[in-house]
């Protein structure tokens, strides 16, 4: 596990986490991190602090967003994220497990939307597939 | 040392035990195999956080439950929060209750809502003791080898 702190992938990510839960970002973070120093991470509450991170200028490679957060939800977030024209890579968290349920979440405007948990394999496959995508 | 790998013993058997009775899952080793020397309690602290945050939803539950008549919308929002906490920390018994609630709320069964809400109850304290037992144990015993997949 030490050898692997140094750098797994070759690609710099900025990335931002977005749940209500603080264990849950606790936990998103150090499965972020555990892939080396090119990952860099933020973290915010819920989908308003998500939204002003970005309106404040910062840029993020990967969101990773929950979809029930109070204030202002996943779904919400996501569309005044793309209306605001943020080009970043959008992946929904959710433990929403059917169509309907997932269905106004992706068309809010995500790249992609896993079911909870969040693992290194789902976020290794959104590294790979955005990293080759450009 | 004799009593150290005793102790060490010990908690390898309660851990196992807890996969091998289904109350964690694969989602548990996930969480191990993320501490390490500069996070050693890592697990813990991410469990106790789960605890904490999740007793207020509960709370909420139980306000909804006692609500006529019932809003199955809203359980079944409430109860889909709970499940993905619980999910997050590999709480397999936890989850397969919430998983039965949301079945109960999209059927509109009021009873079996209740019924289900108990045993989610019951399975949710469980585990917290049995972690509590756990991570005290490990503590005592210090730190061990690398996270290791269930026999």
């Amino acid at each position: 596990m030490e050898g692997s702190k140094s750098s797994i992938i070759e690609k710099k990510f900025n990335v931002l986490i977005v749940d209500d839960a603080p264990g849950i970002r606790m936990m998103h973070n150090a499965l972020l991190k555990s892939f080396g120093s090119n990952v860099e991470t933020q973290v915010a509450e819920n989908g308003k602090v998500a939204v002003d991170l970005c309106n404040s200028g910062k840029y993020f490679d990967i969101i990773f967003i929950d979809k029930h957060m109070p204030i202002m939800d996943g779904v919400q977030a996501t569309r005044k994220l793309r209306e605001m024209g943020v080009a970043s890579v959008i992946v929904g968290i959710t433990s929403c497990d059917t169509d309907d349920e997932v269905k106004p979440f992706v068309e809010a405007g995500l790249n992609e939307c896993f079911e909870k948990p969040l693992t290194r394999e789902k976020i290794k496959f959104v590294f790979e597939k955005f990293h080759k995508d450009g | 040392m004799d009593q150290r790998n005793q102790f060490h013993r010990q908690v390898a058997l309660m851990r196992q035990s807890l996969f091998d009775q289904g109350y964690i899952d694969e989602q548990f080793v996930q969480l191990e195999e993320l501490q390490d020397d500069t996070n050693p309690n890592f697990v813990e602290e991410v469990v106790t956080l789960y605890y904490r945050d999740s007793a207020r939803l509960i709370v909420s539950i139980e306000q909804a439950l006692d609500k006529s008549p019932l809003d199955f919308n809203k359980l079944d929002s409430l109860m889909h929060q709970f499940k993905g906490s619980s999910s997050s920390i590999g709480a397999r018994k936890v989850k397969a209750e919430c998983t039965q609630f949301r079945e109960y709320c999209k059927a509109e069964n009021g009873e079996g809502c209740m019924r289900t809400f108990q045993q989610m109850k019951k399975e949710y304290a469980t585990l917290k003791k049995r972690l509590e037992a756990y991570f005290q144990l490990a503590r005592q015993a210090g730190p061990s080898q690398a996270a290791s997949r269930p026999k």
